[in-house]
């Protein structure tokens, strides 16, 4: 969890100093791609890592009868 | 034991899925290795780099929408069949790429073509993000038991194959253009390059007449018979903890890493030969070619073991030793293309010039080209035009293209560098089809499986040339730099799985 926050943030700063290093459009077109689509990924692993941490993968299903 | 009867029909339904998602992968790729020179037609020529970024940029939006294409049209495959969306999408896939090839340049309908090729490719990346899953929950709903592994893998060999018949059509329609050979490359950069788009038409219709012939898949038929397919199968993948929590796993244990080891191998491997050590496009096409014509029977290979040993570690060691050896590999490579510690052979330096003559515009172009031959067999080509004016001024041109012709020895060192790079993709991709099916139910199966592999492949993996070109271009002061985003990423994925993921295969997939 804090892996992913941490790395978002930091992608999301190195974006900032970029495009203020070269305020072009295909500077900022880049960047806020990235940080655009790193987003939900990075929510997703938030709830990995919270899923993890209360041992949501201790035990994977073995049929799909425990899945839906 | 299967009977002769069932043995022909799981090998019909492998020819077919496997055909068609080819084609797709072909369709996708021809756009990829062509990236430099759709960014000469369609892209504004202010700055090279600007105009390379700028296709990288539309062929990571053709990446970044698969997974909208896996949620669409995986929806589609647990609601009304696998048969019917996988010839949706080969549809879709077809008439984008030959539309690609149909669209004027730049120059003739200004901002209208890039516009239009981001479009289709954008349709394109849908069309692509719902046909793998497809492909692959198709075969192994056919597929007997204990060989799952075996049979999707030959789904797995198509991605690989994609690129090499687009290597492939690529190299020859630039070859067979004009008797010339350099009045044909100039004839394929200036339109030539469209041909590999339309050929695409030819393919999609042979396989469209091959798929209309296929029946549906047996498990989900006899769901749907039994009318237990799902209401709202995005919903049910995603909002349901214990689906979600596998899809979360699918993606960070698993495809996230398989996705950039793959593209590193076939792609920032093909972009590293290219514009970081220089090697000339022939042989780097002609390289990758050889690598991949080698390396594919592994797919099948790690596909088998997988139904012996199970998936997960085969994955693991892949994506273990891509992360230990990438840097050696690559290292090598720079070695393999270097003249730094080698003398000029003086005997075989020759220059050639061609003039061009002024063909009434007050100007004549004058092509250089140098030919610089090392002790070490590497030959450097240089080529240079200047313009000369018929007032006797001369404007010689500032930027030089520079290319390198390997000798036999160091070009069979590359191909088996690239070989080691793709043993790592087929030992981490070969078993993951058949990983991914073994995860899910089959009513909610195409969708759960879809958005893992493609998020895996399309986002982190379509995002490597990319990024990997970007570092580059941030600190200039180290070539490998690149690396360190697949190193990483893989790295992650490889202790996630590591940890969480079980090596059992599931026999049971008819739930």
């Amino acid at each position: 969890m804090i892996l992913g926050a941490g790395t978002y943030g930091m992608l999301v700063k190195t974006a900032i100093t970029q495009i203020s290093l070269k305020p072009t459009t295909d500077t900022i077109v880049q960047w806020s791609i990235f940080v655009i689509i790193f987003l939900p990924i990075t929510i997703g692993f938030l709830i990995f890592g919270w899923l993890a941490f209360k041992g949501a993968y201790d035990h994977l299903p073995s049929s799909s009868d425990e899945i839906v | 034991m299967q009977s002769i009867s069932e043995k022909k029909l799981i090998r019909k339904v492998i020819f077919a899925s496997s055909v068609g998602t080819l084609i797709e992968w072909y369709d996708f790729y021809i756009f990829g290795s062509l990236a430099p020179i759709i960014a000469s037609q369609f892209f504004p020529k202010t700055n090279p780099t600007a105009a390379l970024l700028s296709t990288l940029a539309t062929f990571a939006a053709g990446f970044i929408v698969r997974p909208f294409g896996a949620l669409v049209f995986g929806r589609l495959g647990d609601k009304v069949g696998r048969k019917y969306t996988f010839l949706l999408t080969l549809i879709l896939m077809g008439g984008s790429t030959f539309a690609i090839g149909l669209i004027p340049g730049y120059e003739k309908i200004g901002f209208l073509a890039p516009m239009l090729v981001l479009l289709l490719r954008l349709i394109q990346g849908l069309a692509l993000g719902g046909e793998y899953g497809g492909a692959a929950t198709y075969v192994a709903e056919h597929a007997p038991t204990n060989r799952r592994g075996y049979f999707t893998s030959w789904i797995q060999t198509t991605a690989t194959l994609g690129l090499l018949l687009s290597l492939g059509i690529i190299l020859i329609t630039r070859k067979s253009l004009a008797t010339d050979p350099s009045d044909s490359i100039r004839v394929f950069e200036d339109w030539g390059w469209r041909i590999p788009f339309w050929f695409s038409v030819v393919l999609v219709g042979m396989s469209i007449y091959i798929r209309l012939k296929m029946h549906e898949s047996p498990m989900f038929t006899k769901l749907k018979a039994e009318g237990k397919t799902s209401v709202n199968p995005i919903k049910e993948s995603l909002m349901h903890k214990a689906n979600l929590k596998m899809v979360l796993l699918a993606l960070f244990g698993a495809t996230m890493g398989q996705g950039v080891v793959w593209y590193t191998g076939q792609f920032y491997a093909q972009t590293f030969m290219e514009n970081t050590i220089k090697i000339d496009f022939e042989q780097t096409r002609t390289i990758l070619i050889c690598a991949i014509v080698v390396a594919t029977p592994l797919f099948i290979f790690f596909g088998n073991l997988s139904d012996k040993i199970g998936r997960k570690w085969i994955i693991m060691v892949g994506l273990l030793s891509a992360v230990v050896l990438y840097r050696p590999i690559y290292h090598q490579m720079i070695n393999v293309a270097s003249v730094t510690d080698s003398q000029v052979d003086n005997s075989k330096t020759h220059i050639d010039r061609v003039l061009k003559p002024n063909t009434g515009n007050g100007y004549s172009l004058q092509n250089t080209t140098t030919f610089t031959v090392y002790e070490n067999g590497i030959t450097e080509k240089k080529i240079h035009v200047d313009t000369l004016y018929s007032s006797g001024v001369e404007k010689p041109q500032l930027v030089d293209k520079v290319s390198k012709q390997l000798p036999t020895d160091r070009y069979w060192m590359m191909v088996a560098l690239i070989f080691l790079q793709i043993l790592f993709v087929t030992m981490s991709y070969g078993p993951i089809a058949a990983f991914l099916v073994e995860l899910f139910p089959t009513k909610i199966r195409y969708t759960s499986m879809s958005l893992p592999y493609h998020l895996g492949n399309g986002v982190f993996g379509g995002l490597t040339p990319f990024i990997a070109v970007l570092l580059g271009t941030m600190y200039t002061g180290d070539l490998l730099v690149g690396l360190w985003y697949p190193i990483i990423i893989a790295g992650f994925c490889l202790l996630i799985g590591s940890l969480y993921l079980s090596n059992k295969t599931d026999n049971n997939v008819n739930d």
